[in-house]
C-alpha cells in the first residue's frame, strides 16, 4: 500500500501539475512537496508528490555499491 | 534523469551487483551465527519473495515479515465499521483497492458492494473529494487506512474539502514507530535487525527509529525497493552487527532524510492527532494510530455517521496475528495452502497481495 513511483515533473501550476514516467502522464498534487520544479524527479503516492529524489545522495549509495563490487572482484580474482 | 540516479537504479537491478552483494553478505555472515532480520513493509515483503532474494543468502540468515502490511494489521472492527457505514442510506464509501477484499468479522467491502452498497475504489483521496463535490446528494466517506506514507495525502484531501458538508474520513491510520517499539519490548522478540520501510521513512524521517536502535539496541537500515537495495541494506545491517553498533542507517538515501518531509508531517499533524489503536497481532498500543482532531470534527465520519460494531470473534485456525509479528512463518499455519489460498483466503494476510501469507504462497512454496 505504501508503493510510490518515481516520476518526472513536467508541469506545475501552484499545487497542481503533471508528472511523467515511461510515457505515462499523471496529474498530481504538490501540496506535500511544494518546492519542486519542472525536471525534478519525485516519488508519487496516491496522487501526491511525497518527496523529491536527490541525485547527490544517490551518488553516495552508488559509490558504496561500486566499492563493494570492486572488492568482490578482487577477492574473486584471488581465489 | 540525472546520471547518478539512473546509474544507481540500473546497478541495483543488475545481476552483477546482486552477486557481488550476495558474496559480501556471505563474508560478513560467517562470523555472526544465526541472524534473524525483519522487514516492516509489505512492498519489501513482495519484492523479497518475488525476486527470490532469500536464495542468494546463506542459510544462517532468516528473513521475517513484520507488521508492515497496513490492511493486514487493521483489526476486524475497523473493517466492520467501514462495511457498516457503506450500508447507510445515501452513503458512498470510497477506499483504496487494497481494502476491498479484506475480510471483517463477516463479509468484506466487496461483498457489501455486490449486495448493493455504494463502494468505490479510488486511486487518490482527492478523487473522493472530487466525487463529493460532483454529488451533493451523496455523503462520501473515505476509508482512511494506511501508514504515514498515506496519512498526509488524506490530510491534504481533508484540507482541500473545506466547505464541503458531504465529505468525511473514517480514520483508521496506523503509525509505524510505536508498533515497532511495542514489538521489540515483547518477551518473545528475537530479531537482530530491521529493514525499515522506505516510503514511510520518506515522510517520518529516519530519526523516528532512533529509540528502536538506541534504547533497544536493534540495528535499523531504511531500504529502497529494488532487490539490490534490499541486499545492500542487509549487508549494512550485518556490518552493524559485526561492529557491535545499533544505529539507524539509510540505504535509500535519494528519498529519505533524517527529519522526513516536514511539510507533510505538519499537514498531517494539523488534521490528525495520535490516538490509541489496536493492531492485529500486537493488540492495543498507545498513540499508535491517528484520529481526526476535534477541530476537524466536521470531517470525522465516526461522529457524522455513527455505527455500532460488535467485537470480532476472530477466524478459527487463522494465525495472522502470529505471522504479523514474525512469530510464525506463513507455512507454519495449518490452513496455509490447504483451505487458505489467494483464491479462497481466510485471513487478511492471504487476502492482501502484500500480506506475508499471499507473498509466500505466490513465490516461496
Ligand atoms: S495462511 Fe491463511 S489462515 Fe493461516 S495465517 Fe495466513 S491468512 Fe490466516
Amino acid at each position: 500500500m505504501c508503493l510510490a513511483i518515481p516520476m518526472r515533473v513536467i508541469e506545475k501550476q501552484g499545487e497542481i501539475g503533471k508528472v511523467e514516467q515511461g510515457g505515462v502522464v499523471r496529474e498530481v498534487s504538490f501540496a506535500l512537496m511544494p518546492d519542486v520544479a519542472c525536471g525534478d524527479h519525485v516519488l508519487v503516492h496516491a496522487g501526491f508528490a511525497i518527496e523529491r529524489l536527490e541525485a547527490a545522495e544517490a551518488a553516495e549509495t552508488l559509490a558504496l555499491l561500486r566499492e563493494l563490487m570492486a572488492a568482490g572482484e578482487q577477492e574473486a580474482g584471488g581465489d | 534523469m540525472t546520471d547518478e540516479r539512473a546509474a544507481l537504479a540500473a546497478l541495483l537491478r543488475s545481476a552483477d551487483a546482486a552477486s557481488a552483494l550476495a558474496r559480501a553478505i556471505r563474508d560478513l555472515a560467517e562470523g555472526l551465527g544465526t541472524v534473524r532480520l525483519m522487514e516492516v513493509c509489505g512492498t519489501h515483503t513482495v519484492a523479497i519473495r518475488r525476486s527470490g532474494l532469500p536464495s542468494l543468502l546463506p542459510e544462517s540468515i532468516e528473513l521475517l515479515s513484520g507488521p508492515g502490511c497496513p490492511v493486514c494489521v487493521t483489526p476486524d472492527e475497523d473493517i466492520d465499521r467501514a462495511i457498516a457505514m457503506a450500508g447507510l442510506d445515501g452513503v458512498c464509501l470510497c477506499t483504496f483497492g487494497d481494502m476491498l477484499r479484506v475480510p471483517g468479522s463477516s463479509g468484506s467491502l466487496e461483498r457489501a458492494r455486490a449486495s448493493g452498497a455504494d463502494v468505490r475504489v479510488v486511486y487518490s483521496p482527492l478523487d473522493a473529494v472530487a466525487l463529493a463535490r460532483r454529488s451533493p446528494e451523496r455523503q462520501v466517506i473515505f476509508a482512511g487506512v494506511g501508514f504515514e506514507t498515506t496519512a498526509p495525502t488524506v490530510a491534504a484531501a481533508v484540507r482541500s474539502a473545506a466547505g464541503l458538508t458531504n465529505f468525511s474520513v473514517l480514520a483508521a491510520h496506523k503509525l509505524v514507530p510505536p508498533a515497532l517499539e511495542a514489538l521489540v519490548a515483547r518477551e518473545d522478540f528475537s530479531v537482530h535487525g530491521f529493514l525499515m520501510p522506505g516510503h514511510v521513512s520518506t515522510i517520518i524521517g529516519s530519526d523516528a527509529y532512533s529509540p528502536v536502535a538506541r534504547q533497544h539496541g536493534v540495528p535499523c537500515v531504511v531500504a529502497g525497493f529494488e532487490p539490490g537495495d534490499i541486499l545492500l541494506a542487509i549487508w549494512m545491517l550485518l556490518r552493524q552487527m559485526r561492529d557491535g553498533r545499533a544505529e539507524v542507517e539509510v540505504e535509500y538515501r535519494s528519498a529519505v532524510r533524517p527529519e522526513g518531509n516536514l511539510r507533510a508531517l505538519e499537514l498531517m499533524g494539523s488534521v490528525y492527532e495520535p490516538v490509541d489503536s489496536t493492531w492485529r497481532g500486537l493488540g492495543a498500543i498507545p498513540a499508535s494510530g491517528l484520529g481526526l482532531r476535534a477541530s476537524q470534527a466536521a470531517f470525522d465520519a465516526r461522529l457524522r455517521h455513527p455505527v455500532e460494531v460488535a467485537p470480532s470473534k476472530g477466524r478459527p485456525g487463522c494465525r495472522c496475528g502470529e505471522v504479523l509479528v514474525g512469530a510464525l512463518r506463513p507455512d507454519g499455519c495449518a490452513l496455509f495452502g490447504r483451505s487458505c489460498t489467494p483464491a479462497t483466503p481466510i485471513g487478511p494476510c492471504m487476502v492482501s497481495s502484500e500480506g506475508s501469507c499471499a507473498a509466500y504462497y505466490r513465490y516461496s512454496r
